[in-house]
């Protein structure tokens, strides 16, 4: 089924001041969609009324073809898993786990059977009768995530879901989320902060800002074509050069710009015009670094000196800098093992990248 | 070798000052009172504990003094638990501004605030005053000497007392708590009954506890407030002591009292360490 939670025009205004700002948003069953912000753009607070913990101030939301917008949150078909896990301190895992059926009087045969069923989901078997002081954080969040399941909802909410966790675990619970998302088939809605998070889980992204959605799209979409620099800046890091339109041809636009000291070609939808000042964007591993000259012509070629590099192990960091004073990052693989570093400081290089590596950008 | 002299140090009190004292009371509840100085002999009967049982004023009164305490304690829970978890959950700025007012009254001796309440609930005082222009009675109520003025001053002097180790629970507690309750199919009042109230319990019963032991024995309050029919148990003990100048028998009511607190205390001790066992 198509469209099943619907957003239409939702805002929730606290004072003067509007968190979430006439928003509109459709997610299709079975997805796994991540809101993906900074601090303070609303993110939360949309999830919130998803939930059903504030009441829009204006607009609706459906799920599944009902208008929940005033629908307490014990009457909606949704679950939450919280950022701090809320785990009731002073129940057993077992308990925990069961809280949700024994409010809908689920009787107790069905209880047993569907705890059990949750235990093995979260691999929690051995530690049923555990109070949640003598689990581990990981733990607890699986705790918290079969609490969400156990009554089979239309949508769970996860709100930063792995924000406090460590790395390695991280990663693991990463893909345990997705096998279990994958398992159930329930509409799964994540708000992070975290770009890496939201990649990595997630079918698609609205990436929030100042209460609106700056663009919602495919990982692939939103990492490749930022709509505007505020997801370009967001997601990854990105090198932006200011240019004015010289032609708009087949192949791209072609922008000059002095910053660069070249003419750049760059893809994109946007409608511009000739003589338009714009920005054209490159991420830093879209950039090969070469202590020659490039032959392909088709490539940008830009002469600079090595201004700062760091070592990471699978991949080094260069800071390029031009005869503009422009700085570019550059990002490359580490492919081939050496103990002599490749470039030094202050080293003359050249940079380049294929013409259709770089993107359009409009404020 | 520092850090146990640290630790003993307040058992070497307890020791000099509670529990030596303790013994001596006790010794005396058993004697016999005499003119003279000691006013007690030296004997062993338990002759003083056998009168306590058999007259039945005293009986009477312990009950009187219970009930009163447990009243006043539990109007202090019903009326702290509201304050304290309004408290808990204001801003930082106004929780802090907030508690030292519920901190304040202390600044000012107990005994002047008690005096305090007998000017507001005289016959002419302000209560009555207020009310007699107000027109809403046309002669003066008796509030003073009353089982209400007692309460009263039960009520205000002790509800700080209930109001603090709740704050300190509730304020502990994690809103997400009651959302996640609510999430899972609960409603309000549900999720605070599952969730809230659990969690609150050490500071119900720590307030309890702090709210009825004094209440129990109290002597100013009903001895200011209360008329000369409520006789409480703080009262006899100071007639006994040092109107009759009976020794022997006010120690030996000292030692029921001091009986009649130690079971309930026990009893929610092992009922609080069990709930941690739960926990733990």
């Amino acid at each position: 089924m198509k469209d099943f939670i619907r957003i239409r025009g939702i805002s929730k205004h606290f004072g003067d001041f509007a968190a979430v700002d006439n928003v509109d948003l459709t997610i299709e069953k079975g997805e796994l969609f991540a809101i993906l912000g900074g601090s303070g753009c609303g993110k939360t607070t949309l999830l919130r009324m998803l939930a059903g913990f504030e009441t829009p101030t204006s607009g609706t939301i459906e799920i599944d073809g009902v208008d929940v917008t005033n629908q307490p949150p014990y009457e909606r078909h949704v679950n939450m898993m919280f950022q701090s896990y809320a785990v009731f301190p002073h129940m057993s895992v077992e308990k925990n786990i069961a809280y949700g059926l024994r409010k809908e009087r689920t009787p107790g045969k069905e209880i047993a059977k569907r705890v059990d069923e949750m235990l093995e989901l979260v691999q929690l078997g051995n530690f049923r009768s555990r109070k949640p002081d003598q689990l581990s954080g990981g733990q607890r969040q699986r705790v918290a995530l079969a609490r969400a399941l156990i009554k089979r909802p239309k949508v769970l909410l996860l709100d930063e879901p792995l924000a406090a966790l460590d790395k390695k675990l991280r990663e693991r619970t990463q893909f345990e989320l997705m096998n279990i998302q994958d398992e159930l088939g329930v509409t799964f809605v994540v708000v992070t902060h975290d770009q890496e998070e939201a990649m990595t889980l997630s079918t698609r992204i609205a990436v929030m800002d100042n209460g609106r959605f700056q663009q919602i799209g495919t990982p692939k979409e939103i990492y490749e074509f930022p709509a505007n620099r505020f997801v370009a800046e967001f997601i990854g890091t990105i090198n932006t050069f200011k240019g004015r339109v010289a032609a708009v041809a087949d192949e791209g636009i072609k922008v000059y710009s002095t910053e660069a000291g070249v003419t750049l070609t760059a893809l994109g939808k946007q409608l511009v015009e000739e003589g338009q000042e714009i920005e054209v964007a490159v991420r830093p591993e879209k950039i090969f670094i070469s202590k020659e000259k490039p032959e392909s012509d088709d490539d940008v070629c830009i002469e600079g000196v090595v201004d700062d590099l760091g070592y990471l192990g699978n991949r080094s960091l260069y800071r390029i800098r031009l005869e503009s004073g422009k700085i570019v990052q550059v990002s490359s693989q580490n492919r081939r093992r050496s103990i002599t570093r490749f470039l030094e400081w202050e080293d003359k290089v050249w940079i380049s990248w294929r013409a259709g590596s770089a993107v359009v950008l409009l404020d | 070798m520092w850090k146990k002299a640290l630790i003993a140090a307040p058992y070497l009190w307890l020791l000099l000052f509670f529990l030596a004292p303790f013994a001596i009371v006790l010794k005396i509840s058993l004697a016999e009172p005499v003119f003279g100085q000691p006013p007690y002999t030296h004997t062993v009967s338990l002759e003083n504990f056998a009168f306590l049982f058999s007259d039945k004023l005293y009986a009477i009164t312990y009950l009187r003094s219970v009930f009163m305490a447990a009243c006043a304690t539990l109007l202090c829970l019903a009326l702290g638990f509201p304050m304290a978890y309004g408290i808990a959950r204001c801003g930082r700025a106004t929780r802090s501004l907030l508690l030292m007012l519920i901190i304040l009254p202390f600044w000012i001796s107990f005994l002047l605030r008690v005096y305090a309440w007998m000017g507001l609930m005289n016959n002419y005082g302000t209560i009555n005053s207020l009310l007699l222009w107000a027109g809403v009675i046309d002669q003066p109520m008796q509030l003073m000497y009353t089982d209400f003025a007692v309460f009263v001053g039960l009520v205000y002097s002790y509800l700080p007392f209930m109001i603090l180790p709740l704050y300190a629970s509730l304020e502990r507690m994690d809103l997400d708590l009651v959302e996640a309750a609510q999430d899972l199919g609960a409603s309000g009042s549900r999720a605070f009954w599952d969730v809230t109230w659990p969690l609150a319990r050490p500071g119900v019963i720590a307030g309890c506890l702090l709210v009825f032991i004094p209440a129990i024995g109290e002597y100013v309050i009903p001895y200011l407030l209360g008329g000369p029919e409520s006789l409480l148990i703080g009262r006899v003990l100071f007639d006994e002591f040092f109107v009759n100048r009976d020794w022997p028998l006010a120690s030996a009511v000292a030692i029921v009292l001091l009986l009649l607190l130690v079971v309930p205390i026990v009893l929610l001790q092992r009922y609080q360490s069990r709930d941690q066992e739960n926990t733990a």
